[in-house]
C-alpha cells in the first residue's frame, strides 16, 4: 500500500464488510468499561535458529568457559574487545551496546540459562514447542500468545485486533481463534475503491478469505496513519566498523530493511488503539561455522538486533515505559566449540526481558556451571529456568491474564514451571 | 449434477496451473496425462547461459584467495580504526573486495531463476516440473547463506533434475555430494577427531573436529524424519562417517590434491577412521564407502518411506493428509526400493487426491507460476522479472532454513500476504489492460472449478482490466 496517502477505501470496504461498525462498538465498549486501562504492550521477538546464549551472554568468570570456547570465548570486561560488564560474572556480547545501556537503566533482565520443555535438538520441533507452549511438538495448531489473547481482559484491550505479526503470514505463536493481524511493508500500489469492493463481495462467501481481507484492510488503514520516518543512520555504521566490514552485503541490506520495518511497526504499536501484543521474527542464529566471538558473524547479527531494539524504544516514545519485550530462541548450542569454529545444536540458551516495564538491571541466574558433570548430557548448558515460567509471569503481571486461564489454556501441563514474582516493575502497568 | 474436476485438479494441483488449451488437452483422461509425463528421460532445463557448478566455484575460489591475501596484508597494521572507509584506501579496497562474491553470484542466481521460470511457463510436463520443485524444497538450500547463492540453481539442475524420475537412493547420493549442500550444511571442513589432519593439528596445538549440521539434517529432514527414534549418538556417529565429504580448492581443509576439481571430493585426511554405528547398523567400510553405505540404508529405511510419503501427500492431497493414502504411497516406496515413478503412481492413483478440488492454498510460488502460465507472460531479462517472488513472500531458493518452505495453508494465508497478492494481480491486470479475452480465460484456466459467482463478477466488471484482477484474485484461483 502507498503509505504516504490516506486510504479511505479501507474504511469504506470495512463498512461494506460490516466489520468497522463492530470494531467501533468493541472499542467503545472497552474504553468505557476500563477507564484505568494500562497501555501495556508485549513484544515477542523469536530468534529462530538457536541463539548461542553463551556468546550473547558470555559467562566469562566461569572457570570452564574459556577452555570450552577456545577462540570463540569472549574476554572479561576491560580487556580489548571484552564483554560489556553486567554483574561481575556474566557480560553481554560487545555487539549489544543498546541492551547494555538498557541494563544500566534497569530496563534489561538477563536470563542466561533457560529452555522450553523441549529436550531434543531439531530446530523445527524446537520452534514448534517454543511457539505452541505445549510440551510435545506438533500437538496443537494454535500458539500460546493467541490463547493468551483469547483470555485478555477487557482492560488490556484497545484496538480491534489485540495481536499483530510483523510478517506476511502469522507464525504459529499467534495462530488460533483470537483475531490477529499480520503486516509487512509493501511496494505495490493500492487498488481503487471499486475493485476492492468487488473483491470483498466475491470473498463474502469464503470464510477464510473474507476474514483475511478484513484483517488486511483494518491493519493497512492503521499502519497508513502510523508515523514513519526515513532511517537516519546507516545500520552497518551502528554495527561498528569491524562489523560493517565483516558483514555480507546481502545481510546488510536486509538488516536495513528489517530495522525500517521495526520502525513502522513500532509506530503502529504506539497508537492508543494499537495491538497489545506484537511478534517479530528474526532468523540466522544457526551458527555451525565461523561463528566468531567478540568479532565476527554472530556479533554482527547481534548488533543488527540491538539496533532494531534501539529503534523500537525510540519510536515507541512514552509507550516504552509500558512495554515488555521478550527475546527467546528454540534452544541453545553446544557448550564447547565444534570442529569448524562454530557450535552445534544444544539445550540451554539465554533469553531477555527488555523494556520500561521490566524490573531490570539484573541477571537472573541459577547458573549450573560448565564443568563436564554439570553439562546436560555432557555437552550442553543445562537449563535451570523454564521459559514458560517467564512467559506465564509476564502474561499474568503485564497483561493481567488470570492464572487459571494461563495454567489451563495457555500453558497446559506447565505445573513444573512456577510463576516468578518481581520480573516487572510493580507500578508500570 | 456431478462435475468432473479431474482435468482442473491435474493441471492446477499436480501441474503448475493450466495454460490456455491445457484442460482441453487433458480432456477426460487426467491420470493418463500424468502417467505420460512420467515416461521418457527426465526433462532438462534449457541451459544456454547457465554455468556448471565447477566453473562458478572456480571463479569464487579465485575471489576468496584475493580476499584472504588482502586480509593477510591488513593484519599486523596498527589497530587504530580509520574514521571512515573513504578516508582509508585499504579499507575501501576491503569493502569493494567483499562485494566481489555477491557481484559474481547475483547475476548467476538471477539467470537460474529466470531459466526455471521460462521453462515453467512453457513446459508440456508441468507435473514433472512440480516434482522437481518438490524435491528441491525437500533438499532445501537457502541463498541467505552467501556461499550458496551462486550454486542453488545448479544444485537443482545437476543433482535433482537428473534423478526426478529415477531412484530415491541415487537422488539422495547426488544431493549429499553436491557442493551446494556440503557448503550449506557446513560439512566441507568437518574433521574426524582422530583423523590424520586432526592429529597433525593437535601437534601444533590446534583443535579440529566435527560439525554435526549435515548429518543431523540428513536424518531429520532428508531421510528418516524427526520422530524416527534416532539419538544424539546416531547424529554424532553419522557426522564422523561423513567427515572427508568435502570439495576442491578454496573450500576444503588441508592441502589440495592434484587434479581435484571444485566438485565433490573425498578427503581421506579428514576422515574419522574406524567403524561407526548409525541407526542400529554397524558400518565398517573404509573411507567414502562408509558414507555411501549409510546413505543407501537410510534411503530405503521404513521411516524414510513414511516421511517422504507424508510430505508428498501433504503437497498433493491435503494439509493433513489422509492416513490411508500415506500408507499406500509409503508401501509403494518400500516395495519398489524407492523407485520414484512407482511412488508417484501410488500418489495420483489415490482417490483422495481427486476428491476435494481446491484443498490446497497456493504458495506464492504456486500462485505466480499459475499466473505466468495462465497468461503466458514473457520473462524479460534483468532482475525485475523475478522480483514478484520476493514481493509476494517466496524469494526463490531462499526458504531461510534447511527445512525448506512450509506446506500448509496456515503458513501462507496471512492477511498481509493476501493483500500483496491482490495488489500484484491488480497492478499486472492494469498493465495488461484489454489484451486478454478474460471471459474465455476463466474456464480455460479453472475448468470445472470455475464458479458461477466468479463468472458473474467477471461479467459485471467495469473493464477488462478489472475483470482480470477479479479472475486472478478469485478464491478458486488462489487455491489448487
Amino acid at each position: 500500500m502507498n503509505r504516504d496517502q490516506p486510504a479511505p477505501i479501507n474504511r469504506r470496504s470495512l463498512l461494506k464488510l460490516g466489520l468497522a461498525a463492530g470494531g467501533a462498538a468493541l472499542a467503545a465498549r472497552y474504553s468505557f468499561a476500563a477507564p484505568a486501562a494500562g497501555p501495556s504492550r508485549l513484544v515477542f521477538i523469536i530468534l529462530r535458529g538457536a541463539l548461542d546464549g553463551m556468546s550473547a551472554v558470555p559467562p566469562y568468570a566461569d572457570p570452564d568457559y574459556a577452555r570450552l570456547r577456545g577462540e570463540l570465548a569472549i574476554a572479561a570486561p576491560g580487556a580489548g574487545d571484552g564483554a560489556l560488564a553486567l554483574d561481575g560474572y556474566f557480560g553481554l556480547n560487545p555487539g549489544l551496546t543498546f541492551m547494555h545501556e538498557a541494563y544500566g537503566a534497569h530496563e534489561l533482565l538477563v536470563l542466561p540459562a533457560v529452555a522450553t520443555g523441549y529436550r531434543e535438538r531439531s530446530h523445527f520441533d524446537g520452534q514448534d514447542v517454543l511457539e505452541s507452549g505445549v510440551t510435545q511438538p506438533h500437538a496443537t495448531q494454535s500458539g500460546w500468545l493467541n490463547r493468551a489473547l483469547v483470555n485478555l481482559p477487557a482492560a488490556s484491550r484497545r484496538g480491534r485486533e489485540s495481536g499483530v505479526a510483523l510478517a506476511q503470514n502469522v507464525p504459529l505463536v499467534l495462530r488460533g481463534s483470537a483475531e490477529v493481524a499480520s503486516w509487512s511493508p509493501s511496494v505495490l500500489p493500492d487498488l481503487d475503491d471499486d475493485t476492492m469492493r468487488r473483491i470483498a463481495d466475491r470473498y463474502a462467501s469464503d470464510p477464510l478469505l473474507a476474514r483475511r481481507l478484513a484483517e488486511a484492510l483494518a491493519t493497512g488503514g492503521e499502519v497508513d496513519q502510523a508515523p514513519s520516518q526515513a532511517m537516519g543512520g546507516d545500520v552497518a555504521g551502528t554495527a561498528g566498523t569491524a562489523g560493517a566490514a565483516a558483514m555480507n552485503p546481502v545481510v546488510r541490506s536486509t538488516a536495513g530493511r528489517y530495522i525500517e520495518t521495526v520502525r513502522t511497526a513500532a509506530g503502529f504499536l504506539r497508537r492508543d488503539d494499537g495491538p497489545a501484543v506484537a511478534v517479530f521474527d528474526t532468523t540466522g542464529w544457526d551458527t555451525h561455522f565461523n561463528e566468531g566471538g567478540a568479532q565476527g558473524q554472530l556479533r554482527t547479527r547481534l548488533a543488527v538486533l540491538d539496533q532494531s531494539l534501539r529503534t523500537l524504544k525510540e519510536t515507541l516514545g512514552d509507550v516504552w515505559g509500558h512495554t515488555v519485550v521478550l527475546l527467546a530462541t528454540e534452544f541453545g548450542r553446544t557448550a564447547a566449540a565444534n570442529g569448524t569454529r562454530g557450535t552445534d545444536h544444544g539445550t540451554g540458551s539465554a533469553a531477555f526481558l527488555l523494556g520500561g516495564a521490566v524490573a531490570g538491571g539484573r541477571v537472573l541466574a541459577d547458573w549450573p556451571g560448565l564443568s563436564a558433570r554439570n553439562l546436560y548430557q555432557q555437552r550442553d548448558l543445562k537449563p535451570t529456568l523454564d521459559l514458560r515460567s517467564v512467559m506465564k509471569s509476564v502474561l499474568h503481571e503485564h497483561l493481567q491474564i488470570a492464572s487459571g486461564a494461563l495454567d489451563r489454556d495457555v500453558f497446559p501441563d506447565s505445573s513444573a514451571a512456577p510463576y516468578i514474582a518481581g520480573l516487572l516493575r510493580s507500578n508500570a502497568a | 449434477m456431478s462435475l468432473d474436476y479431474s482435468a482442473a485438479v491435474a493441471a492446477n494441483r499436480f501441474g503448475l496451473g493450466a495454460k490456455p488449451g491445457e484442460l482441453d488437452l487433458i480432456g477426460a483422461d487426467a491420470r493418463g496425462w500424468l502417467e505420460a509425463q512420467l515416461r521418457g528421460p527426465a526433462p532438462v532445463l534449457p541451459t544456454s547461459g547457465l554455468r556448471p557448478t565447477a566453473d562458478i566455484l572456480s571463479d569464487a575460489a579465485v575471489i576468496r584467495q584475493q580476499l584472504q591475501a588482502l586480509r593477510r596484508a591488513t593484519t599486523g597494521k596498527p589497530a587504530a580504526a580509520p574514521a571512515s572507509p573513504a578516508a582509508d584506501p585499504a579499507s575501501a579496497e576491503a569493502l569493494a573486495a567483499v562485494m566481489r562474491l555477491p557481484q559474481l553470484f547475483r547475476p548467476i542466481y538471477i539467470a537460474e531463476v529466470q531459466a526455471r521460470l521460462r521453462n515453467a511457463v512453457a513446459t508440456e510436463r508441468p507435473w514433472v516440473e512440480r516434482l522437481v520443485y518438490f524435491w528441491s524444497n525437500h533438499f532445501a538450500v537457502s541463498i541467505d547463506k552467501l556461499a550458496v547463492m551462486g550454486v542453488a540453481g545448479s544444485l537443482e539442475r545437476e543433482a535433482i533434475r537428473p534423478h526426478v524420475l529415477g531412484n530415491f537412493r541415487e537422488l539422495l547420493l547426488a544431493v549429499e555430494q553436491h557442493p551446494a549442500m556440503l557448503l550449506y550444511l557446513d560439512n566441507q571442513r568437518s574433521v574426524g577427531p582422530n583423523s590424520q589432519l586432526a592429529q597433525r593439528a593437535a601437534r601444533r596445538d590446534r583443535t579440529l573436529g566435527l560439525n554435526e549440521n549435515l548429518a543431523r539434517e540428513i536424518l531429520e529432514l532428508h531421510t528418516l524424519g524427526v520422530d524416527a527414534g534416532y539419538t544424539q549418538a546416531d547424529v554424532t556417529s553419522f557426522a564422523k562417517v561423513l567427515t572427508g565429504w568435502s570439495l576442491g580448492a578454496g573450500y576444503g581443509a588441508g592441502k589440495m590434491q592434484d587434479g581435484a576439481s571444485e566438485l565433490f571430493m573425498f578427503r581421506p585426511a579428514l576422515h574419522e577412521p574406524g567403524a561407526q554405528t548409525v541407526f542400529h547398523h554397524r558400518y565398517d567400510q573404509a573411507e567414502q564407502a562408509q558414507g555411501r553405505a549409510v546413505l543407501s540404508d537410510l534411503a530405503l529405511a521404513r521411516p524414510t518411506a513414511r516421511h517422504i510419503a507424508t510430505k508428498l501427500a501433504r503437497h498433493f492431497i491435503a494439509d493433513d493428509p489422509p492416513p490411508a493414502a500415506v500408507a499406500r504411497i509409503a508401501e509403494a516406496f518400500e516395495r519398489s526400493g524407492g523407485d520414484l515413478p512407482q511412488v508417484y503412481r501410488a500418489l495420483f492413483q489415490s482417490a483422495e487426491a481427486w476428491q476435494t478440488p481446491l484443498a490446497k492454498y497456493k504458495t506464492p510460488q504456486d500462485y505466480l507460476l499459475s499466473v505466468y502460465r495462465g497468461l503466458q507472460l514473457p520473462v524479460a531479462d534483468g532482475p525485475k522479472s523475478i522480483a514478484a517472488f520476493d514481493v509476494l513472500g517466496q524469494r526463490q531458493f531462499a526458504p531461510g532454513s534447511p527445512a525448506g518452505w512450509p506446506d500448509r495453508s496456515d503458513d501462507w494465508d496471512g492477511a498481509s500476504a493476501l493483500m500483496k497478492r491482490i495488489e500484484f494481480a491488480d497492478a499486472l491486470a492494469q498493465r495488461l489492460g484489454g489484451t486478454r479475452a478474460v471471459a474465455e480465460l476463466g474456464p480455460q484456466l479453472l475448468g470445472a472449478t470455475y464458479s458461477d459467482e466468479t463468472r458473474v463478477s467477471l461479467k459485471r466488471a467495469a473493464s477488462d482490466g478489472q475483470a482480470l484482477t477479479l479472475l486472478l484474485t478469485a478464491p478458486e484461483f488462489l487455491r489448487r
